[in-house]
């Protein structure tokens, strides 16, 4: 342990000297959202301009801080002050921000707020945190995401990285599963399974070796809290991990992660490599007689891997089918042995609560779903992104005091992804636990939240998810692989505006089978879609049916294009933008729709509302 | 090709189902696709039948069985992308290259395949070109982001 006071003192005098710089330092918010926005053309840009005006400063790249609407991020430390954030900065602002805000002549810059103390105005300048969108969330399992360098392992330790481990090791394993049963820590993939009771099963279970499992397969579509904690701070993971690890007594670790996240797939063979390096991994961790290692395992595409006996099966290298249970993986996982799986925000979670104590940890949330949960705030709403916010919170709140509420008449929230339902206005005030979610009709699930809109058709919500549940079902039981094909060709028929009013029984009844009958939890959950929406939105289910009408016009056979003659302008902008050459017409006139070649994409109707010139003369009945 | 294969298998020990989708990653990775004749060699090194091998491969969707084109588009289809809008442009997009997904097209320009979610919901709606994503797409933006691949 001593060894390790002298690694805590030199993260430590980095970091400081980090803050305390006598030059600038400058950060760029490096997520992969960050970068599909911009941000790797700013970070060579913030590079270019240092060396072409010989300013002396440090770059640094830091994870996804949250409001993603926002990005690209770039902070600037100037000596003497905190760090100061800029938004939506492009390559032109840049190169001005950088050369001009650094030699004190930027004072025009506007800063969007200061890392500095939440309350405190800084030369005219409030906190990044007093903004609506963070200042009603608690951030604990994303307190270092976008502060640290995650590629460099000092800034973590310096930020109490670590801690937690050194404290469990001290203690010893049972005191560590007491203190995570005492916290009421559960599961945070979305059935929400206490996790200290799962952590004593598997070290109770009879078996060598013992494995434990990261599921980082993150399927749900609409969903992104672990991507960006993995890409942001992927030592908390990691610790945690470790801590699991040592609890449960296993001797190996997989990190099961899809493949579609190669930046966090970096950033975790960067941070698994100096955990190496520091003998943070490996035999005799910090002279305690524990040794662990863990190795990555790229998930293929499925995404019933989700579910624990598939993803063992996979990481078998089998199809990815689930089996039946019991036996648990605690007590039969991989390869026949105990095996823990745990899912990122969980895993996350634990550092903290070692670190701070359980009674800290149970004092955040409700009575029975305790702490912080993350979620990924998206859809039709002003401020998309990722938020941590404590467990009982209101959906009112999370939409409309963190979100800014949707630019239309708010419709519906959904929750769980495919796993989950559509909740109405009618819920806005229900406090987001497991329990009260699942008394709705829907699930926590791993946190997903997609705001809809008027402009927004329930029964293609419930199609889209039908479709994706079908596609993946894998097989292997009737109820799901038949069922929910059943189930979409019903909702197929309803948008095609060619079903009757009886088929909405037949169809309640199908659901509720394939949610009765299934082997697992992907069949269990697929209809609950169709339940919520068919419960709450049963009004839109009959206007298809009986008005062969799409009330959002978003069902393309119920729906037709059509020129309005008197406002069109005749700018021909439509005729750039239809991939089929549907509409014709000389500039200056009116054009002319051709409904035989229209496949309905909306690309003409789009560009005749935004375009200046065009006339908004495109409509849709 | 069959010295590509060759150095892939020689990293993996022989016999040992549990390297089989690292094997196909690897292989996919290299060659754009799994062939026949990767799938035979595979075969060997594993001792697993070739119908064992591709009922594994085609069961997660990240295989492809065909030469893809000089760029692959990555529709995301994911929840945020649906509402907003994905699905209207993934059928433009399909009239604009004239495939359908898991199709490549017939000047070997682009591939086309639709993917879950790529985890950049709060841009949505994003597609996926090669490994570059582009966000808040529209298909107003389609013609001009092809435009730029040759």
């Amino acid at each position: 342990m001593t060894e390790f006071k002298a690694i805590q003192k030199k993260a430590l005098q980095e970091w400081l000297s980090l803050q305390n710089s006598p030059y600038p330092i400058i950060y760029v918010g490096m997520g992969s959202c960050g970068i599909a926005s911009g941000a790797g053309e700013v970070w060579e840009q913030v590079h270019k301009t240092i060396k072409k005006e010989n300013i002396k400063a440090q770059v640094h790249k830091v994870g996804c801080i949250g409001p993603c609407y926002l990005e690209p991020f770039l902070d600037i430390q100037k000596p003497g002050l905190p760090r100061m954030s800029f938004n939506n900065v492009d390559v032109q602002r840049t190169g001005k921000l950088v050369s001009e805000f650094t030699n004190g002549t930027g004072s025009k810059h506007k800063p969007l707020g200061h890392l500095g103390p939440q309350g405190k105005q800084i030369n005219g300048t409030r906190s990044f945190w007093d903004q609506p969108m963070l200042k009603n969330q608690v951030r604990i399992v994303l307190r270092n995401c976008g502060i640290i360098n995650p590629e460099n392992i000092n800034h973590y330790i310096a930020r109490d990285g670590f801690k937690g481990l050194l404290k469990a090791l001290n203690h010893g394993p049972e005191v560590v599963i007491a203190e995570i049963k005492k916290s009421g820590l559960r599961g945070r993939g979305g059935a929400g399974f206490p996790t200290g009771l799962k952590w004593q099963l598997c070290r109770k279970a009879k078996g060598n070796p013992k494995y434990l499992i990261c599921n980082a397969d993150e399927g749900d579509p609409g969903a992104f809290m672990n991507r960006s904690l993995m890409e942001g701070d992927p030592f908390a993971l990691l610790e945690g991990m470790l801590i699991a690890a040592f609890a449960i007594g296993a001797d190996h670790g997989y990190i099961y992660i899809r493949a579609e996240y190669p930046l966090a797939i970096e950033r975790l063979k960067i941070a698994i490599q100096q955990m190496n390096d520091l003998e943070l991994l490996g035999d005799n961790i910090l002279d305690s007689g524990f040794s662990f290692d863990i190795r990555l395992k790229e998930g293929a595409g499925a995404f019933v891997c989700g579910e624990e006996t598939a993803l063992i099966a996979s990481i078998e290298g089998k199809r990815g089918m689930p089996r039946s249970r019991p036996p648990f993986p605690v007590t039969s996982g991989l390869n026949g042995n105990p095996t823990n799986i745990n899912n990122v925000e969980t895993l996350a979670t634990v550092p903290a609560i070692l670190r701070e104590g359980a009674d800290w940890f149970s004092g955040i949330g409700t009575e029975k779903s305790k702490g912080t949960k993350t979620f990924a705030l998206v859809g039709k709403i002003r401020r998309t992104g990722l938020i941590e916010v404590p467990m009982g919170t209101t959906l009112r709140k999370i939409i409309f005091d963190i979100g800014g509420g949707p630019l239309k008449p708010f419709k519906a929230v959904q929750t769980g992804g495919p796993s989950g339902g559509c909740l109405s206005e009618k819920f806005l005030d229900l406090p987001v636990d497991y329990d009260s979610l699942s008394q709705a009709g829907s699930i926590m699930g791993s946190g997903g939240l997609i705001i809809m809109d008027e402009n927004t058709c329930m029964v293609d919500v419930a199609k889209y998810f039908l479709r994706f549940t079908s596609n993946e079902s894998c097989g292997k039981c009737v109820p799901c692989r038949i069922g929910t094909s059943r189930i979409l060709e019903i909702l197929e028929k309803i948008t095609a505006g060619k079903a009757e009013v009886k088929d909405l029984e037949i169809l309640e009844k199908l659901a509720k089978s394939v949610k009765n009958g299934s082997l697992c939890g992907l069949g269990q959950t697929a209809p609950n879609p169709v339940l919520t929406t068919l419960k709450y939105f049963k009004d839109e289910f009959l206007e298809h049916i009986e008005n062969n009408r799409c009330p959002a016009a978003v069902c393309r056979d119920l729906v037709e294009y059509r020129v309005i003659a008197d406002k069109c302008t005749g700018c021909q902008k439509c005729v750039s933008v239809c991939p089929t050459g549907a509409i014709t017409g000389p500039r200056s006139e009116p054009h002319f729709l051709d409904l035989e070649k229209c496949i309905k994409c909306r690309a003409c109707y789009e560009i005749c509302r935004f375009d200046a010139i065009a006339g908004d003369a495109i409509e849709i009945v | 090709m069959a010295d590509t294969i060759q150095s892939i298998l020689k990293k993996f020990r022989q016999n040992n189902q549990s390297f089989l989708i690292p094997i196909l990653q690897s292989v996919q990775e290299k060659e754009g696709f799994i062939s026949k004749a990767a799938t035979e060699r595979i075969s060997e090194h594993l001792r697993l039948s070739k119908s064992h091998i591709y009922g594994v491969a085609s069961f997660y969707s990240q295989f492809k069985f065909n030469p893809p084109g000089r760029h692959s588009i990555k529709m995301c289809l994911g929840t945020a992308c649906h509402v907003q809008g994905g699905d209207f442009l993934l059928h433009a997009l399909e009239a604009e290259i004239g495939i359908i997904p898991g199709e490549t097209s017939e000047d070997g320009k682009f591939d086309l395949d639709r993917v879950a979610c790529l985890g950049c919901c709060a841009l949505a709606p994003v597609l996926m070109i090669d490994n570059t994503i582009h966000s808040r797409m529209s298909v107003i933006k389609l013609k001009e982001t092809l435009e730029t691949y040759d």
